[in-house]
């Protein structure tokens, strides 16, 4: 689907994910059939409106929910309904309240088997490189939203696992904390040569970290259309301004917003 | 883009102009208030004026027996309670009933939190197992423990084994109804968080659930500690050769004032005691909660 031609390895596989739940009043379905592949170390965003079926969509890729039929497959291995395989972080930090920063970054290691003093040992240098050094010994309720949102990422990638998804990670923040974040992101991302997963509702933000874009149609969750977003890299702030970046934001936009029932259009308007 | 939103006045207009001519009318602010600024009283004067009132108040009742307008007989005086308190801790059985009195609530305090507790968390294993068992605990909750006094000095004798027992009785309900609140409470993604970490079912036990109902357990502790005291002195009341309970009990069936305010002074200083125990393990046990607070009271 994404760089069709190109001889990368595929990473992660989705094949034909649909779910549906059952209610008492019939089926929903809310995921339809989405297929894409992602390639090693590329970062792809997922943009969509509410209700494009985006969290169920995480949760089966995290393996915490079973899709009524397709498959996720990782490195060519089926890991459909398997925990643990693959990290995510969502908007809420998630940090446990009663451990410091630093027993924070190493909850995923813990879980791993590693032991507390040879988790925190690996973990100091990261925490020292990423920026965190001087909250080690903080409790989370201390650090500010951004400063929160690092020590979740850094668990995330501390666990050893190459292929992230992130969802929303930013939405809570602030506008020039966000912008640090998403520069912070891209660090980690070349340095740790991540493949990752984003989920926003920010059309700016989607073009301005990824390689990749794919629309998601709501209700249904359907794959509309998706495409590689070609800017160079490293891109500045003010990429934002090229007509390139504004050509791919209102395709972006054309995309997101076709096909919208009139429901949507009284909804905001009342 | 435009979207069609109608006015009073019939014409399409877009969103951004749309604010009608018609804007209902709201009832007219009262005037404002200037607030005034309020003075604290530094430590030493409320203490003062509180040791002011505890010594007015000893001095009315001494006076009044003195006087003859309060009848000794019944209340007793300070002065006469002073003089048994002093006879009770020199050559009376003070000491061995306090003993007795804080041994069997503590033991039952400490026992039946814990057992609550195991309870409670135990529920978190098998949601079908807690829906059982749920009404159970629910109805054992509104059982007046303490009609069940009888019962337990028969089934457990006159010893401290009873009073124990009548503790375990009051407080285990509380802790278990208490982890169970907090083992609904846990936030459904740090389980999810969890296992998407690697972690399995013992891990999210004993790493999520565990400390996240903590706070929960702990604030039945404050309550237990009273509890537990109150269900030694129903079984020492009932029949017991030791305790606080049974010095009261004795006081009372002999005419004896003076000893039944000891017997409660005693008692109200112990129960303080074994209250500021709670909260300072209370503080301890919270401490990664507390100090997360404080700093953002500090940071905000």
């Amino acid at each position: 689907m994404m760089g069709t031609s190109s001889a990368a390895p595929k990473k992660l596989d989705l094949r034909g994910i649909t779910k549906r739940f059952d209610t008492p009043e019939g089926g929903i379905l809310a995921v339809d059939d989405i297929s894409l592949s992602v390639e090693k170390g590329r970062f792809t965003s997922i943009i969509g409106q509410s209700g494009c079926g985006k969290s169920t969509l995480f949760n089966i890729f995290a393996g915490l929910l079973k899709p009524s039929s397709g498959a996720v497959v990782l490195d060519g291995e089926d890991i459909t309904g398997r925990a643990g395989m693959i990290s995510y972080m969502l908007q809420k930090d998630l940090l446990l309240p009663w451990r410091t920063i630093l027993d924070n970054v190493i909850f995923g290691l813990e879980l791993q088997g590693i032991g507390r003093d040879a988790a925190r040992e690996t973990a100091r240098p990261f925490l020292a490189r990423y920026g965190l050094g001087a909250f080690e010994n903080h409790y989370p309720a201390a650090l500010s939203g951004g400063m929160r949102q690092r020590a979740a990422l850094l668990r995330t990638l501390l666990c050893n696992k190459d292929v992230i998804l992130l969802d929303e990670p930013f939405a809570a923040l602030d506008a020039q904390t966000r912008f640090r974040m998403q520069q912070w992101l891209l660090t980690l991302w070349r340095d740790f040569d991540l493949t990752i997963l984003f989920v926003t509702h920010d059309v700016d933000e989607a073009i301005f970290l990824s390689d990749d874009i794919v629309v998601l149609s709501p209700r249904p969750g359907r794959v509309r259309d998706s495409f590689p977003v070609g800017l160079p890299r490293p891109r500045a702030r003010d990429i934002v301004t090229t007509p390139e970046f504004g050509r791919l934001k209102h395709r972006c936009l054309e995309l997101l917003f076709e096909g919208r029932t009139s429901e949507d259009e009284e909804a905001e308007t009342a | 883009m435009k979207m069609s939103a109608t006015t009073q006045s019939g014409g399409p207009v877009t969103a951004a102009d749309a604010k009608s001519e018609a804007t209902p009318a709201l009832p007219k602010r009262r005037a404002g208030v200037v607030l005034k600024a309020r003075r604290d009283w530094p430590p030493l004067a409320i203490h003062s004026a509180q040791l002011v009132i505890l010594a007015a108040i000893l001095a009315f009742w001494e006076f009044g027996v003195r006087a003859g307008f309060i009848n000794a007989f019944f209340w007793s005086s300070p002065s006469d309670i002073a003089r048994v308190a002093r006879i009770f801790v020199t050559e009376g059985t003070a000491l061995q009933d306090t003993w007795f009195t804080f041994r069997a609530t503590v033991i039952g305090f400490v026992a039946g939190s814990l057992l609550g507790a195991a309870i409670g968390l135990s529920l978190w294993w098998s949601k079908n197992a807690a829906r059982i068992v749920e009404p159970f605990i629910v109805v054992f909750n509104a059982i007046p423990k303490m009609a069940l006094g009888p019962l337990i000095i028969l089934i457990f004798g006159i010893g401290i084994s009873s009073k124990i027992a009548l503790a375990i009785a009051l407080t285990f309900v509380i802790t278990a109804l208490a982890a169970y609140s907090g083992v609904k409470s846990v936030d459904e993604d740090l389980v999810k968080l969890t296992y998407s970490l690697g972690g399995r079912r013992w891990d999210v036990f004993r790493k999520i659930i565990l400390p996240s109902s903590m706070p929960w357990i702990i604030s039945s502790l404050r309550i237990n500690i009273g509890l537990a005291l109150a269900g030694v002195l129903v079984g020492e009341f009932i029949s017991s050769q030791f305790g606080l309970g049974k010095v009261i009990m004795y006081a009372g069936a002999t005419y004896d004032m003076a000893l039944i305010w000891v017997g409660i002074t005693i008692l109200s200083v112990l129960s303080m005691a074994l209250y500021g125990v709670v909260v300072w393990m209370e503080r301890q046990l919270l401490k990664g909660f507390h100090s997360a607070e404080t700093s953002r009271d500090s940071t905000r």
